[in-house]
C-alpha cells in the first residue's frame, strides 16, 4: 500500500473510531447520533424488515432510469450540439446557467404535472444529472485531437467508423467523468426528491424516521445510500483508473 | 518489402512514365474570417513527383507547406488547378496507396502498439494472416519488436512517430507524405530517424514527399528539395542534390554537403526574412 493510502485509511478509521468512543462515552447523546458500530447493526435489522423491500427497490429503479435516460440522452444531445454549431451557439448560455437553478423548487410543479410516484422523481433526477453529462460529451469531443480527425481521413474511415473507433475512444477520460457525475446526480435527485414530497422511497423512509425520532433507522439508511452510492462509484473510479493508466494520464 | 519493386513496375510503365503525382497550377485560397480578409496560403504552383524520387519541400514559416501536402493528399480541395496521383484526379478524398505522416502524435493511446499499427487493416479485406505479416514486418522495421504491448503513453516521442510510420507502412503506400515528421524530436533522435526514413525509402521504393524546415535534414535525406517563397508559397527553384541512392547521415561529412545547404540557404534568406515581416499575420 502507498504511503497515500495508508493516510486515507488512518483518516478514515480514525474518523469513525473517534465518533464511536464519543458516542459510547455519551460526549454525543444518542438523540443526535448513534455510534457507528449501532448504526451497522439497526443497518442489519432494517434490512431485514418486511416493508423495506419495496422502498429500496422503488428508489433504486427510479435512479436506474434515471441514470440511463441522462447518460444516454445527455450523451446523444452532447454529441448533436457540438456537430451543429450554430445550436450549440444558441443553447449554450442556457447550458452555462443551468446549475444555478434549484431544481428542487420545481419538484412541486413536477408532482402537479407527473403526479405522485415515480415519475416526477425520475424527471427531476434526469433533468438534475444530464446537463453534467451533455457538458462533458461537448468538452471530450472538443478536445479530440485535429489530427486523429485527419488521420482517420487518411483511413478512409465512413462517418460511423470515424465517431466509433476515433472520436468516442479519443474522447472516453471526458465521457466517463461525466457518467461519474450523472450516476452522483441521479442518486442525489432521486433520494433528495423523496425527503420533499413522497410516500415511499429510502429518501422518504430517512425524513419519515427523522420525523418520529427514529434515529437507528434513519442513520442505518443513511449508511446504506452511503454505502450504495460509494459501491457505483468505486466501480466507475477502478475502471477509469485502468483506463487512464494505459493512457499514462 | 520485396513486393514494393513490382507494384512501382506497374506504376511506371502506366500512361505518363515518370510521373507518380502531379500538381498543375494549384493555389489555395481560405476565405474570409472573423478577423481577417481571405488568405491566399498557396500557389499557384506546379509539381511532378517522379516515381520512387525522395522530394523535400523547404520554405518560411508560414508560405503553405502543409496546405502543400494537404492538397496532394486530397485532404484539402485546391481552389484552382489540378491535383493527380498514378494519372487520377485527387480531390476531397485521401486516394489509396498514399500514407500520410504528421508532426503531432497522431498515435491512438487507447491501443497498444500493435493494435495501433494493424489499425489500417482492420475491416480493409486483407486477411488474417496477410495482416499479421504485414503488422510483424512493420513493428521490426521500426524497432518496436520489444514494445508490441506497450501503450503509446509508454513510449517516448520518437518511438511514437515510428508507432505513426508503422501503421503508414501496413497499408503498403507507394506515395508517402511525410508533414515536419520529426520537428518535435531531438537533433540525434532526428537524424536516426532521418536514416531509419531512408531505409524505408529504399526498401519499399515509395515516392516519398518530405515537409522539413531542416535545411540539412531536406539535403541529406532527397534527391530534389524544392525551396517555396514566402506566402502565398511557390517554388522559387528546385534543387537537385545528385546524391546516391544507397545514403544515410555520414552524407554529411562530405565537402560538397555543406555546399548544397548553403545554396538552399541563398534562396531561402529573403523569403524567411519577408515571412518575418509579415509573421503578425501568418496562419
Amino acid at each position: 500500500m502507498s504511503k497515500a493510502t495508508w493516510i486515507r485509511a488512518a483518516v478514515l478509521i480514525g474518523a469513525v473510531g473517534a465518533l464511536e468512543i464519543a458516542c459510547r462515552s455519551g460526549a454525543i447523546p444518542a438523540t443526535m447520533v448513534i455510534a457507528p458500530s449501532a448504526m451497522v447493526v439497526a443497518l442489519v435489522e432494517t434490512l431485514q424488515s418486511d416493508d423495506i423491500g419495496a422502498h429500496l427497490s422503488q428508489t433504486l429503479s427510479a435512479v436506474a432510469i434515471a441514470m440511463s435516460l441522462s447518460i444516454v440522452g445527455g450523451f446523444v444531445i452532447g454529441f448533436i450540439l457540438n456537430w451543429v454549431p450554430f445550436l450549440r451557439r444558441a443553447f449554450s448560455p442556457f447550458l452555462a446557467a443551468y446549475y444555478a437553478i434549484p431544481h428542487f423548487a420545481f419538484y412541486p410543479l413536477l408532482i402537479v404535472i407527473f403526479g405522485l410516484g415515480s415519475t416526477p422523481l425520475i424527471v427531476l433526477a434526469t433533468l438534475f444529472a444530464m446537463v453534467a453529462m451533455i457538458l462533458a460529451t461537448m468538452a471530450g469531443l472538443d478536445r479530440v485531437p485535429r489530427v486523429l480527425l485527419k488521420t482517420a481521413r487518411i483511413h478512409r474511415l465512413s462517418l460511423l467508423d470515424e465517431i466509433w473507433r476515433i472520436r468516442l475512444p479519443a474522447a472516453a477520460p471526458h465521457l466517463l467523468s461525466g457518467l461519474k457525475l450523472a450516476v452522483a446526480y441521479s442518486f442525489i435527485g432521486v433520494i433528495a426528491g423523496e425527503f420533499i414530497l413522497s410516500t415511499s422511497g429510502i429518501g422518504h423512509e430517512i425524513a419519515f424516521a427523522y420525523d418520529n425520532f427514529d434515529n437507528p433507522r434513519m442513520y442505518a439508511l443513511i449508511l446504506f445510500v452511503l454505502a450504495i452510492v460509494t459501491t457505483f462509484n468505486m466501480v466507475v473510479y477502478a475502471y477509469e483508473r485502468r483506463l487512464m493508466r494505459r493512457r499514462g494520464a | 518489402m520485396k513486393t514494393g519493386a513490382t507494384r512501382l513496375a506497374t506504376v511506371a510503365t502506366s500512361a505518363q512514365p515518370d510521373v507518380h503525382a502531379r500538381l498543375e497550377g494549384v493555389t489555395r485560397i481560405y476565405p474570409p474570417r472573423a478577423g481577417h480578409g481571405e488568405v491566399h496560403a498557396l500557389g499557384p504552383i506546379s509539381l511532378d513527383l517522379r516515381a520512387g524520387e525522395f522530394f523535400s519541400v523547404v520554405g518560411p514559416s508560414g508560405c503553405g507547406k502543409s496546405t502543400l501536402l494537404d492538397v496532394l493528399a486530397g485532404l484539402a480541395v485546391p481552389s484552382a488547378g489540378t491535383v493527380e496521383f498514378e494519372g487520377k484526379p485527387v480531390r476531397g478524398e485521401v486516394p489509396d496507396g498514399v500514407g500520410v505522416v504528421f508532426q503531432e502524435d497522431a498515435s491512438f493511446p487507447w491501443l497498444t502498439v500493435e493494435d495501433n499499427v494493424s489499425f489500417g487493416l482492420r475491416r480493409s479485406g486483407v486477411d488474417a494472416a496477410e495482416t499479421k505479416r504485414r503488422v510483424d514486418f512493420a513493428i521490426g522495421f521500426m524497432g518496436l519488436r520489444d514494445f508490441r504491448r506497450a501503450y503509446p503513453s509508454q513510449l517516448s516521442g520518437g518511438m511514437r512517430q515510428r508507432v505513426c510510420i508503422a501503421r503508414t507502412l501496413v497499408l503498403q503506400p507507394r506515395l508517402i507524405l511525410l508533414d515536419e515528421p520529426f520537428g518535435a524530436l531531438d537533433q540525434q533522435t532526428r537524424l536516426l530517424m532521418g536514416d531509419e526514413l531512408l531505409r524505408l525509402w529504399r526498401e519499399t521504393s515509395a515516392t516519398v514527399l518530405l515537409i522539413t524546415h531542416a535545411l540539412d535534414e531536406a539535403n541529406l535525406l532527397s534527391d530534389r528539395i524544392g525551396v517555396m517563397s514566402a506566402r502565398p508559397g511557390r517554388f522559387i527553384e528546385i534543387v537537385e542534390t545528385g546524391w546516391p541512392r544507397e545514403r544515410d547521415s555520414r552524407l554529411a561529412e562530405r565537402p560538397d554537403f555543406g555546399a548544397v545547404t548553403a545554396r538552399l540557404w541563398s534562396y531561402l534568406r529573403a523569403e524567411s526574412m519577408q515571412a518575418l515581416g509579415q509573421g503578425s499575420m501568418a496562419r
